[in-house]
């Protein structure tokens, strides 16, 4: 069952369309993504979602509710984390988890979620002495502090060093094994790619396509390379005589063979049969970056 | 504890994790009624102030002053640094409306405010011998009204200014006009008719006179309530208007 609902979703500022017929469903328990280069209309639809901005146009439910009709009732079941959103610079971590706790009607028990979010020792450390990726965990607990079953979280890992942005990575998986419904806004094809059961490509206001981040890499061209150094020179019509195989080429010692399917498997079947060995041997594929050139036109601009 | 009274509490612990800002808002005001206590000619009584001493009439003004701190620096300061870095909008993501800490903030100045008066009434009275209010009733109304322009037209400063820099800037630009207005550099009565009359229609001279009349034990005039009462509206209402949680 969906929990979230975008249907033709329109958010106009002034003269510019923002959101430009948006539509998309996000199953319970899944990590959804919404890929975008910056200005692409990622967080005005997210804003909507959360019932910050009004739309325009078309129409927006979450677990049933509308969020502009229904806002009192989308507080409880929807966490928010927002890009540039702070803290007072003197408040301790204790004391904005154990103050936002009160907002709720039902909150988690923030003390063993500091815990898991590994923040337990900054209890008493003062917001504005907390490292970027502290903040982000931080920002990230008061996100959930409330129990909810939808967290959406916007350009989480942005300004984190990798370290961070791998850890809060893992930490997101951990929230969907709790049950929480995740909606993350991404501009990070790696991020996407490592994290989302699905995602919404999204660009100049327009989803130009949904699917698993395979599925995107694949509808576009499923055409994979292998390149290797052969320890013995090899009939080029042998490995053409293979199904996979659409193209053999040489370059410089080493041999390109291109082809779809299981074609690692068949090459180096077919080397070994004949006793060639295959030294330096790579295999590339479509990336989602070059799924987003061929959605869009253009490369995701970081 | 409800939501009112947990924000009031963590506002008014980060008010006294600032150091600057407990000093001037909170000890300023008994700090300057102490040393313009010290000058022995502002003790002797004077035949052109009516036989009242200089130091009987600032007890008043200072009193005023710590509302005027209160309300144009630091109400606007916080509510603005608060909405420049996203502390209002990360609350309006949970179910408590930001309109809650707002309420929290008021409370908490308003209880600082009253807690400063009571400090400087008591100061003036044991250390100087300046008479406590004859009317006390009249006391609490017109420190009320007063209290509530002025933290009516904080709010409206808070509302107009980009930032929490701009915020200070134009609290302290209506600072000065708004204490001379009240008489901290020249008393009401010494001031020229012209200055007085239009000092009659600021919110803190007549939030002054008004004190100073209860004190004396008069009821505050119809004039000066209506004064404050009208600040209090018209700046509390364009607050309302103009206010941006974003």
């Amino acid at each position: 069952m969906a929990i979230i609902e975008v249907d033709n979703l329109v958010k106009r500022y002034g003269d510019h369309t923002a959101v430009d017929g948006v539509s998309f469903a996000v199953e319970q328990g899944e990590i959804f993504g919404i890929l975008g280069p910056n200005g692409a209309g990622k967080t005005t639809t997210v804003e909507c979602i959360e019932g910050l901005r009004s739309p325009d146009g078309g129409t927006i439910r979450v677990g049933g509710l509308d969020p502009q009709r229904d806002e009192d009732e989308l507080r409880e079941l929807l966490g928010a984390q927002l890009q540039e959103s702070e803290l007072p610079e003197k408040l301790q971590v204790g004391e904005a988890m154990e103050l936002y706790s009160s907002f709720y009607r039902n909150p988690a028990d923030w003390r063993q979620l500091i815990e898991t979010l590994h923040l337990t020792d900054k209890i008493g450390t003062q917001f504005r002495r907390l490292s970027g990726g502290q903040k982000q965990r931080l920002s990230i607990a008061l996100a959930l502090i409330g129990n909810p079953k939808v967290a959406v979280l916007d350009e989480l890992t942005t300004g984190l060093d990798p370290q961070a942005r791998r850890d809060a990575w893992d930490l997101i998986e951990d929230i969907r094994a709790r049950g929480v419904t995740i909606l993350l806004v991404t501009h990070f094809m790696e991020e996407a790619e490592r994290l989302c059961d699905r995602l919404a490509v999204i660009d100049a206001g327009k989803v130009v396509a949904v699917d698993s981040p395979a599925g995107l890499v694949s509808a576009v061209d499923d055409r994979q390379r292998i390149r290797f150094r052969p320890s013995a020179p090899i009939d080029h019509a042998l490995l053409m005589a293979l199904p996979e195989v659409t193209d053999v080429e040489r370059a410089g010692s080493q041999l390109v063979v291109t082809g779809t399917g299981n074609l690692l498997l068949a090459v180096t079947t077919a080397l070994a049969r004949n006793q060639v060995v295959a030294a330096d041997l790579r295999l590339e594929q479509t990336s989602l970056d070059d799924a987003f050139v061929a959605l869009t036109g253009r490369p995701i601009d970081n | 504890m409800s939501t009112l009274s947990r924000l009031t509490l963590t506002e008014t612990k980060l008010f006294f994790r600032e150091p600057v800002g407990v000093f001037f808002l909170l000890g300023f005001a008994p700090i300057l009624l102490v040393i313009l206590g010290s000058i022995p000619s502002f003790r002797d009584p004077d035949p052109n102030l009516g036989g009242l001493r200089v130091i009987d009439l600032y007890a008043p003004i200072i009193v005023a002053m710590t509302l005027a701190f209160l309300a144009l620096s630091g109400l606007p300061q916080l509510l603005a640094a608060y909405r420049e870095r996203g502390i209002l909008r990360r609350m309006r993501t949970t179910p408590v409306k930001p309109a809650r800490l707002l309420g929290a903030q008021l409370l908490m100045f308003t209880v600082m405010a009253v807690l400063v008066m009571v400090a400087v009434l008591a100061i003036a009275n044991l250390a100087f011998d300046i008479a406590l209010p004859r009317q006390a009733g009249a006391y609490v109304l017109g420190y009320v009204l007063a209290a509530l322009s002025m933290l009516a037209l904080g709010l409206l400063v808070a509302a107009l200014a980009p930032s929490g820099k701009g915020a200070s800037a134009i609290g302290t630009l209506l600072f000065f006009p708004v204490l001379f207005f009240a008489g901290l550099w020249v008393p009401r009565v010494s001031m020229p008719e012209v200055l007085r009359k239009i000092s009659d229609f600021t919110p803190l001279g007549a939030g002054v006179q008004s004190l100073q009349d209860a004190t004396a034990g008069h009821w505050p005039q119809l004039l000066h309530l209506a004064v404050m009462a009208g600040w209090t509206i018209v700046a509390g209402g364009l607050a309302a208007r103009y206010f941006r949680w974003e």
